[in-house]
């Protein structure tokens, strides 16, 4: 029932999990009456781990990405974050617009208790490591498609979360602003060690970043599969083995939506 | 296309050398930060000032404009005798009304005794207005109690209060202060309310997962996102204050309480001087527009272009 964010304590030896989620099912009040959207998932995300949740719409990812943040509780089961608080990157930039791109990244550091004075050049630093220096001073809107998703992430990694939740965080971006951004993410992943869950519905990009591909079944959601992606990084969203790969989740997947239209 | 794409990638030296590089960097492929940079070079947008001329030709021409013909036609009905001297004088018998009070020193006299009550009654009801605002927007239990009573407030004509504050108080100035109040803070509180309102979820939930929760919360996310909406609450405020001012001005004259613009008016009706009634009606809308364009104007603005929100034709 509860979703706890225990900061782990410095002396206690690495926990193995840098996400447990037990048991977890989540249902909504509608008009239709109860309506069950997660049905008993169950699924670790080891520490450093990058796992990709894939589903057709309805299966309830985005709302465990929720449970996960703490934005909701679960009906049932329990969700630990050992790392503390997750940071949590959204579709849409959520970046503040009364706010220029590198105060952005101070007010997450202000929240996190980060001294003032060493707040601005932690800001910078951040945005060098999404290439973005000197962008300290830009507002949202000056800012492209991409260089926004990108201050949103180094906003996320401000919050020195030890797991990254990422909801679908390129899913309005342009192909080749994608592609670069996979790039940058994977580039940080490493740099950073950090365990990521990625939320997306897009099978060519679970297959290139992740190293496990978890599909949900729609509605209610369950675990369905999971693949381990052993082709090694970096990887190319054209590369053969990605592509191959691809093609047979997709044609799970779409067993998984076909099974939707019989009944 | 091509050419382009390849000369903006050898004249931007940032994206092809990042200067924290790591060993492990993963990125076999050199030249997607080149491409990066690109993207980010053809992506951004460029915002510029337009040029004072520009500002002049499209901003001032116009209304200098408009009144140069108002003032025409008033001047051709005069000639044309549509009307008795009386009941309509000419703009030149309204100019040399301006000359006598500037010479007799008692026209700056007249605004500032106006000015100085609807900034004060305004600065007041700001004070009270934001909290109420606040609290309207945040605790449901007072948004059901006293929220529709609050926005009715709003339609209900400030003259409406002069009556029952004259008995209150009497003929002085906080009877003036308090129909201001219960004019502006109506409009400044609802404004607010609505600013709260408007303000997108998807800025909750980021600040949530930032940690910034109840008050932390209302500071650092909810009172800059609504600020827009409160902008346009106050500047609404304000002028529900100027008119609450000239009603109880108009209709409360006592002659401790000074000549205001209110009065002056009155005055103008009581002597039977036309110039004079158009005097003060110039100089009460004068006022009210100069007071937008020296102060709320220009804050809107600068709030709506920091967020981009101001587009430009």
């Amino acid at each position: 029932m509860a979703t706890t964010f225990a900061k782990a304590a410095e002396s206690t030896p690495a926990v193995d999990h840098a996400a447990r989620i037990a048991h977890v099912s989540k249902s909504f009040v509608t008009p239709a009456g109860q309506q069950l959207v997660l049905d008993d998932i169950t699924l670790d995300v080891a520490p450093g781990e990058f796992v990709t949740l894939l589903g057709a719409s309805g299966c309830g990812k985005s709302t465990l990405l929720n449970l996960v943040a703490g934005l909701d509780r679960p009906s049932a089961g329990s969700i630990e974050t050992p790392g503390g608080r997750p940071a949590l990157m959204f579709q849409e930039h959520a970046l503040f617009p009364w706010l220029t791109a590198g105060k952005n990244i101070e007010l997450a550091l202000r929240l996190r208790g980060v001294p003032k004075q060493e707040r601005r050049g932690e800001a910078e630093r951040l945005l060098g490591l999404v290439r973005l220096e000197g962008s300290y001073g830009k507002r949202v809107h000056e800012l492209s498609g991409g260089m926004r998703q990108r201050v949103a992430l180094a906003r996320a990694l401000a919050q020195d979360s030890r797991l990254l939740l990422m909801d679908e965080p390129f899913a309005a971006l342009d192909a080749i602003t994608r592609d670069v951004l996979h790039d940058e993410l994977t580039r940080i992943w490493h740099e950073t060690g950090l365990s990521v869950l990625f939320v997306t519905h897009n099978v060519r990009e679970a297959v290139r970043l992740a190293q496990r591909v978890v599909l949900l079944s729609s509605r209610p959601g369950r675990v369905a599969r999971e693949w381990r992606v052993d082709i090694p990084q970096p990887r190319r969203i054209e590369d053969s083995a990605v592509a191959e790969l691809s093609v047979e989740i997709t044609e799970e997947l779409r067993g998984e939506i076909r099974r939707h239209g019989q009944h | 296309m091509a050419s382009t794409e390849t000369t903006r990638k050898d004249t931007s030296p940032k994206g092809t050398s990042p200067g924290d590089a790591s060993p492990e960097d993963v990125s076999p492929h050199g030249d997607m930060a080149g491409l990066e940079a690109g993207l980010d070079a053809l992506d951004t947008v460029q915002t510029g000032r337009t040029p004072l001329r520009r500002t002049l030709v499209q901003k001032v021409l116009p209304p200098v404009v408009a009144i140069a013909l108002v003032l025409v036609v008033w001047q051709l009905l005069v000639w044309a005798k549509v009307t008795d001297d009386y009941k309509l004088p000419s703009p030149g018998a309204v100019w040399a009304e301006v000359s006598d009070a500037w010479a007799q020193g008692t026209l700056l006299g007249y605004i500032w005794t106006s000015v100085s009550r609807g900034l004060l009654g305004f600065l007041l009801a700001l004070v009270i207005g934001t909290p109420l605002g606040l609290l309207v927007a945040r605790v449901k239990f007072v948004r059901a109690a006293i929220g529709p009573i609050l926005s009715g407030l709003q339609s209900l004509p400030s003259v409406a209060w002069v009556p029952p504050a004259v008995i209150w108080l009497g003929l002085n100035d906080s009877m003036m202060y308090a129909v201001i109040l219960l004019g502006a803070v109506p409009s400044i509180a609802n404004g607010l309310v609505s600013g709260v309102d408007q303000v997108p979820p998807l800025f909750l939930r980021a600040g949530r997962t930032l940690g910034a929760t109840g008050l932390r919360g209302t500071w650092h996310i909810v009172m800059p996102a609504a600020l827009p909406g409160y902008l346009a609450g106050l500047k609404q405020g304000w002028a529900f204050s100027w008119r609450s001012l000239m009603a109880a001005e108009i209709i409360a004259s006592s002659p401790d309480l000074g000549v205001g613009l209110g009065q002056l008016l009155e005055n103008g009706r009581t002597v039977g001087s036309m110039p004079m009634v158009f005097l003060a009606i110039f100089l009460i809308l004068i006022v009210g527009i100069a007071i937008d364009l020296l102060i709320f104007s220009p804050l809107e603005r600068r709030v709506l272009r920091g967020r981009g929100l101001l587009v430009k034709s």
